[in-house]
């Protein structure tokens, strides 16, 4: 079994947003966020990060403040409406920060390979078009929290050449909101039934925190003397010539095209002399009436 | 083609003269009641005080259930006037002092107010602090003085307070210390300065107080020790005794405190009434010589005859009610009481010492819609031959206020409407040869009747009645409020829940109630509590001869467990189809977007044990379901401990009773927010019948946004439990809102913002592809308005031209959400100066119309903002393209615009909901508000661009065309005579 470990680069994490601390680092804060934005992406899983397992000890604390410690926690899976089985640990270091805030870095992630059982059900998941479940305890220090966050998705969404899943941890502080578990791609309806070639897992991990909202604009006095002007209907000022009277223009317009057509057929008529009305009399009064004009255009 | 060339500038003129006309979004004064109507409600009465003077206006003063303290006329049931408290602010007693103050308690017994009796403004208020909780007891004496001062006596929060009645300085106050004395009556006998306090201490402990009423001093206190306890409530019988019952219900206690003495006198029931079973419980009154109780359904009077001694004098199996004693003359005193017997009701004013005698004793045909009766007040009056007349005010089970008086009922409130809880929208039925279905028309004698009045009317011989009759006829022949479909869809019914459990239908046009229908009760359900409205079959005109029909989903009883009932109600007749006394509780009602041939809706019910049951219960329903039977997901948001889970169906139930429409459910995902930090204070989805036009959106550079228009989002805010304290209760250092996007399938989180600062209560939308929510900063010290859109990344690239042509886009592709999502948002947040009671969007019948949001303020107003205001991609400095697309400056606060308060003038007391309702008129859309008050309007955010308005000049219109025609035929003629004189020459 092999297992790809992506590490996500944490460099600075969510102080603002654990509870006991709300403070002013906004402006960093939103310079990580830029970073969790592209987290999602292949190009930030290291391969070079193969898996080191992390010691026994799940958890050791320096005395010192900002100080960090590796921590473990387990991945569960079930297959269908089975019960939850180990699947894969997470591993990360504990980051606590002088404010007393606490986060998790360096997410790495090892992936336990199927058992013969394990491909057996999952192969009768992918038949009947069922969920395979994952879940994970809500708080890492204190596993499981008060629940579990549980996510699943059908299975016959993960086989491609081998098993591709993509973890989404949700985190705010040492707790687990929600993971968002499927395949880093599409999935498209309908699902055909497919095996993957090999039973191996391909796993991106990706943690995420709460974005800050942008603040609300504040504005000086000028620009709220825009806003009032705004408020009302916005006039231009200035408008063309056109613009202001082109309903008065088109007609007019028209009329005296009318008008010079009409002059212009008058000599015409009485150059030719008599020209023979053909068809109905009415037509070859019409055709010297403003008609022409409407022809024209 | 001489027409055409002479047409087309002249239509452009007209066209001209139209686009000039079209109207602004506000209403002229003049437009007001056109198309909207507004009605005044009060809410159930839990007390009502007569005001009938020998000067002024009969009047009468209630208190009601919805917390509004109102004045109304006794002759026609109009509001004088009307106040409407806080819903922190409960009526604990009303009362009328030196006859032209009204007195009222409330807030648990610590705000005292007075109002001015004719016109309603508040003379003084005063708040009276106590060192403990307590039951609450204003007294208002007639004739008890300190130093020319009225008094009023309070008890509240453990303490008595004697209050001034002209400036509500509180004269004196008197502790009870003891520790669990629960004060049940306070008794002032007329013509004496003492005050009596009874009460219970301690469950066992019967106690009583004699204070002077002059000073607050204690001159008595006694108490004595029933041994087996008492039940809480006691009914006064005399100004020396008091009638209570034993803990179990069983035995009869006379508890007299004359001269100070306590002393029990038992009673055991079963010796006054041989076949008595079960607990009795004891009807709180104050009848002199009279107290009633209740066993089971049969009701009891008993009269005290001597010391401790009573006799049966009544036992009836009707419901019945009761007023408090009213007195009339020296020495006697009259009460009422009202039994609801079949179809009728009966009424009988007796004497308080003569149970025999009728003072009055009458008849009355009743609404069996109207339920029984549960509450009476008594009222009298000098007849014109000097006898006393009595007029009774009944509260009946729907809510509703009914004047009684010599046997007919003079008029009558449906103040049920105050308190909606549920409403949906039916389509009227189609015309059909001039005779609509509901049968409003009347018979030929009638219709001659109605034209003999118009005869009358235009020959200036109609009396100002008849001119009234001629005036409603003419609003009910009008085109507003037929009773059928029109061609615009404006004319609709609205069904709405009352709390009552009363599903009433509102004409759109006119706001009349068209039919109501109070819950079917049943052997298994005695008292049915309404949950929801859903539509149950909207038959498709053309299709199917069937009247559309409502489910109401109602619960037997008050635990969330209790047993549901299905009730399915005809929208046309108000007939109720059926009913279903369902085995299991009813926590979650799904409508599925599926309907049968009948076009019966399928829903799925999930009662308390997480099984998932299909309705209507039809082998075709069963086959429809199984089919989409693992595309069916839904969620579950646990609001009390922070998890928010998602369901899918798993297999038929396991259990003895083979039932093929009941289904497992498993849970396949769950957010579960920690408890420390975040709690749930509001969850919002999409509505499930919205129509989303298009999906892509034009921006600016020629540029293609596609929106995610997924039906499967959820919006939740979380704030910090220490948040949900009063104003104050944190600071903004410790105070967070974190605003969410899941996907309800996956439970992804799609989008995941924290506000700092910022605090609840939060108010949210949820429309097409954004969401706007609205919160209080703590920082900057206002409200704020946030707008997320979610746009979908998947479909970017399909703004290749040929990609299009040549169908190698992705946009025909079904949509599974199990694919990892692309998605980009883009937010925005501005300030806004109110705070809000609701908010909802404006919704058209294709989705094109642009949007308005439509915010209930704190005003009880309804204000209509666009949506372009709070779009997120505002910039301060918008490029000439962006201008035209109609992007807004940025402005860091949202403009109110005061023409565009939709309610005008009006307010909407009380305001708890909008619904907006598509009409067929694409421009159009129709906006009920509701809260104590209703009010409906017709709202065209981008103004009726697809009809000529109201006040389009047809006439204007005829002579142009008239004109037109004249002078084509006047040219020709011209023309044909020059052509002539051409020929000739």
């Amino acid at each position: 079994m092999k297992s790809v470990k992506i590490i996500v680069p944490f460099l600075l994490t969510f102080s603002l947003l654990s509870f006991s601390s709300c403070g002013f680092q906004s402006d960093e804060l939103l310079v990580d966020d830029e970073e969790f934005g592209l987290e999602g992406s292949p190009r930030h899983r290291s391969p070079e990060t193969v898996l080191t397992r992390s010691p026994p000890v799940t958890r050791k604390r320096h005395s010192d403040l900002d100080s960090d410690s590796k921590i473990q926690f387990s991945l569960d899976h079930a297959f269908g409406d089975s019960d939850f089985s180990p699947a894969g640990t997470f591993s990360a270091r504990l980051k606590t920060w002088s404010h007393g805030g606490q986060s998790l870095t360096k997410l790495r992630f090892s992936r336990n390979s199927f058992t013969d059982e394990d491909k057996e059900k999952f192969k009768n998941l992918l038949k009947s078009d069922d969920f395979y479940r994952i879940r994970l305890p809500s708080n890492v220090l204190s596993p499981p929290g008060r629940d579990f966050v549980i996510s699943s998705v059908k299975a016959r969404c993960l086989p491609r050449e081998g098993l591709d899943e993509h973890f989404v941890i949700h985190m705010e502080g040492v707790n687990v909101l929600a993971v968002n578990y499927g395949s880093p791609g599409s999935c498209p309806y309908p699902r055909n039934l497919k095996f993957p070639a090999k039973w191996s897992f391909n796993s991106h991990t990706v943690l995420k925190n709460s974005e800050q909202a942008p603040r609300a604009p504040v504005f000086t006095e000028e620009i709220l003397g825009g806003e009032n002007a705004e408020g009302e209907v916005v006039q231009p000022p200035e408008r063309s010539f056109w613009a202001k009277y082109w309903m008065y223009l088109i007609p007019l317009g028209l009329i005296v095209m009318n008008a010079v057509t009409q002059a212009m057929n008058m000599p015409e008529e009485q150059a030719t002399g008599q020209v023979p009305a053909q068809g109905q009399p009415s037509a070859g009064a019409v055709q010297r009436g403003p008609s022409s004009a409407a022809r024209r255009r | 083609m001489a027409i055409r060339s002479f047409f087309i500038p002249f239509l452009l003129f007209v066209l001209c003269f139209c686009s000039s006309l079209s109207p602004v979004l506000s209403l002229y004064e003049d437009q007001v009641g056109l198309m909207d109507w507004h009605q005044q409600y009060i809410g159930k009465v839990k007390q009502a005080v007569f005001s009938t003077q020998k000067t002024g206006r009969r009047r009468v003063i209630v208190s009601t259930e919805e917390n509004v303290i109102a004045s109304l006329d006794l002759r026609h049931g109009e509001i004088f006037w009307r106040h409407l408290l806080g819903s922190n602010d409960v009526i604990n007693g009303i009362d009328i002092g030196l006859g032209k103050y009204v007195i009222t308690l409330s807030s648990g017994g610590s705000i005292l107010r007075s109002w001015n009796l004719p016109d309603g403004q508040m003379v003084w208020e005063s708040f009276l602090q106590g060192p403990k909780h307590s039951k609450s007891l204003l007294l208002v004496p007639t004739n008890l003085k300190i130093e020319k001062d009225n008094v009023i006596v309070v008890f509240s929060n453990g303490r008595l307070h004697a209050v001034s009645c002209i400036d509500g300085e509180v004269l004196w106050k008197k502790d009870f210390e003891a520790e669990s004395f629960e004060a049940q009556q306070v008794i002032q006998p007329s013509g004496s300065d003492l005050i009596y306090v009874v009460g219970f201490s301690a469950s066992s402990q019967f106690k009583m107080y004699q204070i002077n009423a002059r000073n607050g001093e204690l001159l008595k206190h006694e108490s004595a020790t029933f041994s087996s306890g008492f039940l809480r409530e006691v009914s006064l019988v005399s100004s020396e005794m008091v009638v209570a019952l034993d803990s179990t219900g069983s035995i009869l206690l006379a508890i007299s405190f004359q001269n100070g003495e306590i002393s029990f006198q038992e009673t055991p029931i079963s010796n006054l009434v041989e076949d008595s079973s079960g607990p009795a419980v004891i009807i709180p009154l104050s009848v002199p010589g009279i107290f009633v109780i209740k066993t089971n359904s049969v009701t009891i009077f008993i009269k005290v005859i001597g010391k401790g001694k009573f006799e049966v004098v009544e036992k009836t199996n009707h419901e019945t009610a009761v007023s408090n004693a009213l007195p009339i003359s020296e020495g006697q005193q009259a009460f009422a009481l009202v039994q609801h017997a079949g179809s009728e009701i009966h009424l009988a004013v007796k004497l308080a010492h003569d149970w025999d005698d009728n003072l009055l004793k009458e008849s009355i045909k009743m609404d069996q819609q109207r339920g029984i009766p549960h509450k009476v007040f008594i009222n009298n009056y000098i007849r014109t031959d000097r006898s006393h007349g009595f007029r009774l005010l009944i509260v009946m089970e729907d809510h509703s206020l009914l004047l009684l008086q010599q046997g007919a009922v003079v008029w009558s409130r449906e103040d049920g409407l105050a308190s909606i809880i549920d409403v949906t929208a039916s389509e009227l039925p189609l015309e059909r040869d001039g005779v609509s279905v509901a049968k409003v028309e009347h018979n030929l004698f009638e219709w001659l009747k109605g034209h003999m009045l118009k005869l009358k009317g235009t020959l200036m011989l109609a009396s100002p009645k008849d001119v009234a009759a001629i005036q409603s006829m003419r609003i009910k022949s009008s085109e507003k409020s037929k009773m059928t479909r029109d061609h615009n869809g404006f004319r609709k019914l609205l069904i709405v829940l009352t709390r009552a459990g009363k599903l009433f239908a509102l004409h759109t046009g006119d706001g009349r109630v068209v039919w109501s229908h109070l819950l079917h009760k049943s052997e298994a359900c005695q008292s049915p509590i309404g949950l929801n409205l859903y539509q149950w079959q909207v038959p498709h005109h053309h299709a199917l001869d069937e009247n559309p029909s409502v489910l109401v989903i109602s619960r037997c009883g008050p635990s969330s467990d209790a047993p549901g009932v299905l009730s399915f109600v005809d929208t046309y007749t108000g007939k109720e189809l059926n009913s279903l006394s369902l085995i299991h509780a009813v926590v979650q009602v799904i409508p599925l977007p599926y309907t049968d041939s009948t076009e019966q809706r399928l829903h799925l019910l999930v009662d308390s044990d997480k099984h998932a049951h299909l309705y209507p219960k039809t082998s075709e329903a069963l086959s429809i379901f199984k089919h989409e039977f693992s595309n069916i997901y839904w969620y579950s948001v646990e609001d009390h401990n922070g998890i928010i889970k998602g369901h899918a169906l798993k297999c038929m139930c396991i259990g003895e009773v083979v039932d093929e429409f009941c289904f497992d459910t498993r849970d396949l995902w769950s957010v579960v927010f920690p408890s420390e930090s975040e709690k749930i204070i509001a969850t919002v989805p999409r509505k499930l019948n919205e129509v989303v036009h298009t999906q892509a959106k034009v921006i600016a550079d020629q540029d293609v946004m596609y929106k995610y228009i997924s039906r499967n989002i959820l919006f939740v805010a979380t704030v910090a439990p220490k948040c949900s304290g009063g104003i104050g209760s944190v600071t903004p250092e410790e105070s967070w809102l974190v605003a969410y996007l899941i996907d309800t399938v996956t439970g992804r989180i799609l989008h995941r913002v924290t506000h700092h600062g910022a605090r609840g209560p939060v108010h949210a939308v949820f429309s097409e592809n954004w969401v706007v929510y609205h919160y209080f900063n703590l920082r900057a010290h206002r409200y704020e308005m946030s707008v997320i859109e979610i746009y979908d990344q998947s479909r970017a690239d399909n703004k290749d031209v040929w990609k299009l042509v040549f169908g190698k886009h992705n946009l025909t592709s079904p949509i599974s959400l199990f694919s990892r999502p692309e998605v980009i948002t883009k937010s925005q947040s501005y300030f806004f100066t109110h705070s809000v009671k609701a908010i909802a969007v404006t919704s058209t019948a294709k989705g094109i119309t642009s949007e308005q949001l439509l915010i209930g303020t704190i005003g009880d107003q309804v204000l209509a903002l666009d949506k372009r205001f709070l779009d997120p991609r505002r910039s301060v400095n918008p490029t000439q393209a962006e201008k035209e697309e109609g992007i807004i400056p940025l402005t860091d606060s949202l403009p109110i615009i005061p023409q565009s308060y939709i309610t005008h003038a009006l307010r909407v007391e009380g305001l708890r909901g909008i619904i907006t309702v598509p009409a067929k008129l694409e421009s159009t859309t129709l906006v009920f508000a509701h809260g104590v008050d209703l009010f409906f309007t017709q709202l065209a955010p981008s103004r009726t661009y697809d009809s000529l308005t109201e006040d389009f000049s047809y006439a204007l219109l005829l002579i142009t065309i008239v004109a037109l025609v004249a002078a084509i035929i006047v040219t020709w003629r011209l023309s044909e005579r020059k052509e002539l004189q051409d020929k000739w020459r």
